[in-house]
């Protein structure tokens, strides 16, 4: 009795929690639609405003409101980023399940791969192929998309693997089933839920490298509200003492990319109840 | 074991092949012709001069003989030249090499020693508000972009504090040889500890597991009947176990740790490695980025595989037939 009372404390918390990210996420969502293109014009009379009441995060020295920027950047990571964990998602099942299902020769092969990906470091590879791709949103989602597979691939090859063994699969396969017919009816209708997670833990990383790439001056024009270039123009006026031009911009950053975390990790909890629920 | 090791190098070697295999074929397919990049904007060159860079870098060879003759001059340490820079990209990689690696090296065992400490004082007081503190500190580090760190730590310590100069490693104007050595330790300070403070999250959250594991064994149950304090019980049994996963999980860490500094050294305009390739890839200097990616694979790789022996070594079940 008293084993349960807390317990059941620990799962109303994770549904606040995840309530709470969502809610943020969805208002910052909102709130990048409803504020105007009009807070971006030049504005000769508001330069390099501190943050106050009309203009939360500051302008900068181009009269622009800070907090439009700011939304109107994270609302292209949060595309970036969803369609991004996408095809890495889609990549990472296609190789895990292939690995699992194809026999020993494949797997190696594609453990091979793997183990090629994950040896040159991320964020040179992302470099590299938004290099080659030219740049631009495409060279960005195409440089995140493919480096960020490697980790879920091993989990679902793990998961195919285990249901593999199952009796069903066993029975499934000597009806003399193909190995599509098990792989698209049997095994992807239970590794998704893994998948959904996995695509959810990947979302937080693929913006922060999609921020880093942009910061570095990878892909998009200056004109784009994008966070990595607010941050990168930032810089060159830190020393004049303009604050607030990098702490709002990238704090919101940081909570937007924990609450992505956080809805990933509170769902991944809940999925498995016998994992470290603390 | 000497067998495992061997497989393991073995296979070490393919993945390197396999890298500049991959690597090249990347550049290969970019819509980019290397020869109009080489010549850039520079319009004098002319068009017999154009066909004669052509025949010298073999374009009109099939890719695979390209492969080849690149992969030869790569073995005998001809990384080809760097249009930026007009030098041969392998003396470039040489003289930022250094300057790179104290980064990393710094960062490397600060944010270890630090990450393994936090942890071990988080798992011992589990559940407790220092635990929790570790714990979220962890976590929001790691939903934090590195370079908006780095430009924080500029704001506070070089703009308001004015205790360390806003980037360079050395002061501008002054001979490389005059620079002091004090000096270059005011423009490394900044750069390590955004390096350092960052890299702390990874192997503390890890650590953590791992000594809530060994806390949970029966022999440290034994342990704390026997009358053993808590230092007894960390310096007897969770030290040793928990130190080597730990190290080797550092090693494995080169990659973050290279992409990071990546960033860092950009933040800062700190003259290593990474803000090299960053300019390198920019201003599409193909040989220098190239030239950079593979170093800093090597790099990766040769963590990776040390954190694999180490594992094996701490525990023979792990027996690379996986």
């Amino acid at each position: 009795m008293d084993k349960k009372k807390p317990e059941q404390n620990t799962r109303k918390k994770m549904v606040r929690m995840l309530a709470f990210s969502t809610i943020l996420l969805l208002s910052i969502l909102i709130l990048s639609f409803i504020l105007g293109d009009t807070n971006l014009r030049l504005n000769a009379g508001s330069k390099n405003l501190p943050p106050s009441s009309k203009h939360l995060f500051g302008t900068d020295w181009l009269g622009r409101d800070m907090l439009t920027r700011t939304i109107k950047g994270l609302r292209l990571s949060l595309a970036v980023g969803a369609f991004a964990s996408m095809m890495s998602v889609v990549v990472a099942t296609v190789m895990g399940t292939g690995a699992a299902i194809f026999g020993k020769k494949v797997d190696n092969a594609i453990s091979w791969v793997i183990d090629l990906f994950i040896g040159m470091p991320h964020l040179v590879f992302m470099i590299l192929i938004s290099f080659i791709a030219g740049g631009g949103i495409r060279g960005i989602v195409l440089g995140v998309s493919f480096t960020h597979w490697m980790s879920l691939a091993r989990v679902v090859r793990a998961e195919v693997l285990q249901l593999q063994n199952a009796e069903y699969i066993h029975i499934s396969r000597s009806y003399g089933k193909s190995a599509w017919f098990i792989a698209s009816k049997h095994i992807l209708p239970s590794v998704f839920p893994q998948i959904m997670i996995g695509f959810l833990l990947m979302f937080p990383h693929v913006i922060l490298h999609e921020a880093a790439l942009t910061f570095l001056g990878f892909g998009l024009s200056p004109q784009t509200p994008a966070i990595g270039i607010i941050l990168s123009e930032a810089m060159n006026h830190i020393s004049t003492g303009k604050w607030w031009l990098v702490l709002f911009p990238g704090l919101l950053l940081v909570i937007v990319i924990k609450s992505f975390d956080n809805i990933g990790e509170q769902l991944r909890i809940m999925m498995e109840p016998t994992s470290s629920n603390e | 074991m000497a067998k495992t090791i061997l497989i393991r190098i073995v296979r070490m070697v393919t993945l390197i092949i396999g890298l500049s295999i991959l690597t090249f074929w990347l550049i290969h397919i970019s819509p980019m012709d290397p020869v109009n990049a080489y010549v850039g904007g520079d319009s004098s060159a002319s068009p017999e001069q154009i066909e004669k860079i052509r025949e010298y870098w073999g374009i009109d060879k099939s890719p695979a003989e390209q492969y080849f003759s690149w992969a030869r001059s790569l073995l005998q340490g001809n990384f080809g030249i760097s249009k930026l820079y007009r030098s041969p990209v392998i003396s470039i990689i040489k003289s930022r090499a250094m300057t790179s690696f104290a980064l990393m090296g710094t960062a490397w065992v600060l944010s270890g020693s630090l990450g393994y400490l936090l942890g071990v004082v988080s798992a011992m007081n589990r559940g407790k508000p220092l635990d929790k503190v570790i714990k979220w500190y962890s976590y929001t580090l790691v939903s934090t972009p590195i370079f908006w760190l780095g430009l924080i730590l500029l704001i506070v310590f070089a703009v308001w504090l004015r205790w360390f100069p806003v980037g360079l490693a050395a002061p501008a104007g002054v001979l490389d040889s005059e620079v002091l050595f004090i000096d270059r330790v005011r423009h490394f300070v900044l750069p390590a500890l955004t390096l350092s403070i960052l890299g702390v999250a990874n192997i503390a959250m890890h650590t953590r597991e791992k000594m809530i594991d060994i806390l949970n064994t029966e022999y440290v149950l034994f342990a704390k009947a026997r009358g053993e304090s808590k230092w007894q019980i960390f310096i007897n049994h969770g030290f040793r176990n928990s130190i080597i996963p730990a190290i080797s999980l550092q090693f494995a860490y080169f990659g973050e740790l290279f992409g990071g500094s990546v960033l860092a050294e950009q933040v800062f305009a700190y003259p290593g490695l990474g803000s090299t390739l960053t300019t390198a890839g920019l201003k599409g200097d193909i040989p220098l980025l190239m030239g950079i990616i593979l170093i800093s694979s090597l790099f990766v790789f040769m963590g990776n595989f040390i954190a694999d022996i180490l594992n094996m070594v701490v525990d023979p079940r792990i027996k690379g037939d996986g």
